[in-house]
């Protein structure tokens, strides 16, 4: 035990601003966490060593001259499909395997305002599809709980270095649950923002309406820090919304006596639900009515068909947006007799089956005669499933669900059906459809293994989320 | 149920080369799927506008001018990027065959 173990951001911003430690020390310190754990974990894809402690140094002399703000010296990791400049950005495919990115991310500008130290890139599912990063070009990451566990995806990566202790905080990208599912695989606290609320310029597109950046860390505060840097307008994203109110006076007079709960009984009376995860996740409730909220069932009734909607809409985007991997502008060219060809070997030798696959549902669902039968259908879904939510939030100021219908799962258990593995995501999807935001932190453990309970707001409602999560996370 | 010949269709479609075997597995894989998508047909969505933007923002204009936001360097490092770039182009496999 050093002082560092499990270090928060917060705790860190005391020992960097106090002189007890400087940055580099703090970054050498992760460095050689990283060079003795990872090969076991495979989490990290890649570490930029020296640009960190370069960056550390900087950000001591801002620490020394009082310039600090939160992040200052902080060392962070990064999920590998967010461009850091001259680094190279796999997004977990072999297709960009030796890609190196031209610029950075608007979040990258963004941290790097307020010198934060990157250490490297995390291990994701190819192109962030999946839900335990198995999908990856460079194999599977680990759970740090049990290592023949996955760490859940498609951010398993970046989960899985912040409870494996190795920075003090990461972020991950979601589209359907890719951030707070691995966080409760890995008992981390994850937040996927509302849609609009944190710029995806520099994000390697997936579904372009359901994307959104978020932070990974220890606790609430730490995840709530990171996402006060890295939201907000961005002309460079013209879907991030300009002067969302976030609801502060709300948030500001709210009690935890006087929060209304919803728990909608389509989730905990879900199929696939394991009862010992529903039995902690209700624990968590049962906590917050002793101490006086107020907890409503509610209905959100067409949850049912969340799912299909998303593995609709969601390959519909992603064959479109992965249409420009063609072997021309990006990463790797297959030898060809032609352009056809090219696109045709390209495709098909560097991009993995569980990507194809979802290029060609996408595609299936786009062409003609299927498109109103499908994506169109799937549309209206949505607007049902936001319409849902909209009701709810009338009622209620948050609503509670578990994250994923189970613990983390063995390597290779689900892969052999991607149907079986595309249920993992059932109580995440619908944050995505419906552009709410969405907080996963740990509620408790079943045999050794974290579980993870939901919490959801409404649009822009991240900071009554961040008050919820502390006060369960201080006073349970 | 879809055919092998619809897998093939849509491989093709989307430009991607798949060998017989994968055929096969992908056949029985997208089947599975669509069977399962096409759930949604049961859901009563008379009446009901598809979603087009779900912070209800409208189309943003910009003029048509450099607003300064990147560095115009990096434009020429992404080309350099490309499999195969020469002066700064990229260079794209012969599209149209001469005679």
């Amino acid at each position: 035990m050093s002082q560092f173990t499990n270090l928060t951001i917060t705790k860190a911003r005391e020992l960097l601003d106090d002189g007890e430690v400087s940055a580099v020390e703090l970054t050498s310190h992760y460095l050689k966490e990283i060079d003795s754990k990872n090969k076991e974990l495979n989490a990290f894809l890649s570490v930029h060593a020296e640009k960190a402690l370069a960056s550390a140094k900087g950000a001591d002399i801002k620490i020394k001259n009082d310039q600090a703000s939160y992040l200052t010296g902080i060392p962070l990791a990064i999920k590998d499909n967010i461009l850091v400049k001259d680094e190279l950005c796999t997004a977990g495919s072999k297709i960009l395997e030796n890609y190196k990115a031209s610029y950075n991310a608007t979040v990258i500008e963004r941290l790097n305002r307020e010198s934060a130290v990157i250490l490297g890139k995390t291990n994701l599912d190819e192109f962030a599809m999946g839900s335990s990063t198995e999908n990856s070009a460079y194999g599977v990451t680990k759970n740090p709980n049990d290592i023949s566990r996955v760490p859940g995806g498609s951010s398993g990566g970046s989960a899985a270095v912040v409870a494996a202790d190795l920075c003090l905080g990461a972020l991950g990208t979601d589209t359907g649950g890719s951030i707070r599912q691995p966080a409760s695989f890995c008992g981390i606290v994850g937040l996927k923002p509302t849609y609009g609320a944190v710029s995806r310029f520099g994000a390697v597109a997936l579904g372009s309406s359901l994307d959104q950046i978020g932070p990974m860390a220890k606790t609430v505060k730490d995840v709530a820090i990171i996402y006060e840097t890295i939201s907000g307008h961005d002309p460079l994203d013209s879907t991030t919304v300009p002067n969302n109110s976030k609801l502060l006076d709300r948030v500001e007079e709210i009690n935890i006596a006087d929060l209304r709960i919803g728990i909608p009984k389509e989730y905990f009376e879900a199929k696939g639900l394991n009862s010992e995860v529903k039995e902690m996740v209700m624990k968590a409730v049962s906590w917050f009515e002793s101490q006086g909220a107020t907890i409503k069932e509610i209905s959100l009734p067409h949850t049912e068909y969340a799912l299909a909607a998303y593995y609709i809409i969601q390959p519909a985007e992603c064959s479109a947006n992965l249409a420009r991997y063609d072997g021309i502008r990006y990463g790797r060219r297959a030898d060809a007799k032609d352009l056809l060809d090219t696109y045709l070997k390209s495709k098909g030798q560097f991009l993995g089956a569980e990507t194809q696959r979802r290029i060609m549902i996408g595609t299936y669902a786009l062409s003609s005669g299927y498109y109103d039968a499908y994506y169109s259908q799937a549309q209206k879904v949505r607007t049902l499933v936001k319409k849902d939510f909209m009701e709810a939030f009338e009622d209620v100021d948050v609503i509670f669900t578990p994250t994923s219908p189970s613990t983390a799962f063995k390597i290779g258990e689900k892969t052999a059906d991607p149907l079986e593995m595309y249920a993992a995501d059932i109580f995440t999807v619908t944050a995505n459809l419906a552009g709410v935001c969405g907080l996963s932190l740990n509620c408790g453990k079943i045999n050794g293994l974290p579980v993870g309970l939901q919490i959801l707001g409404p649009w822009f409602g991240e900071n009554l989320l961040f008050k919820v999560g502390e006060f369960y996370e201080q006073l349970r | 149920m879809i055919s092998k010949d619809e897998v093939k269709k849509i491989a093709g479609l989307a430009r991607i080369e798949i060998s017989e075997d994968q055929i096969e597995k992908y056949q029985a894989e997208m089947s599975a799927i669509l069977d399962f998508v096409s759930e949604l047909s049961k859901a009563n969505t008379k009446g009901v506008e598809p979603i087009r933007q779900i912070t209800g923002l409208e189309s943003i204009f910009k003029k048509d001018e450099d607003r300064g936001l990147l560095n115009q360097d990096s434009g020429n490092a992404l080309v350099n990027e490309a499999p195969e770039h020469k002066n700064n182009f990229v260079v794209v496999p012969e599209v149209l065959k001469g005679k």
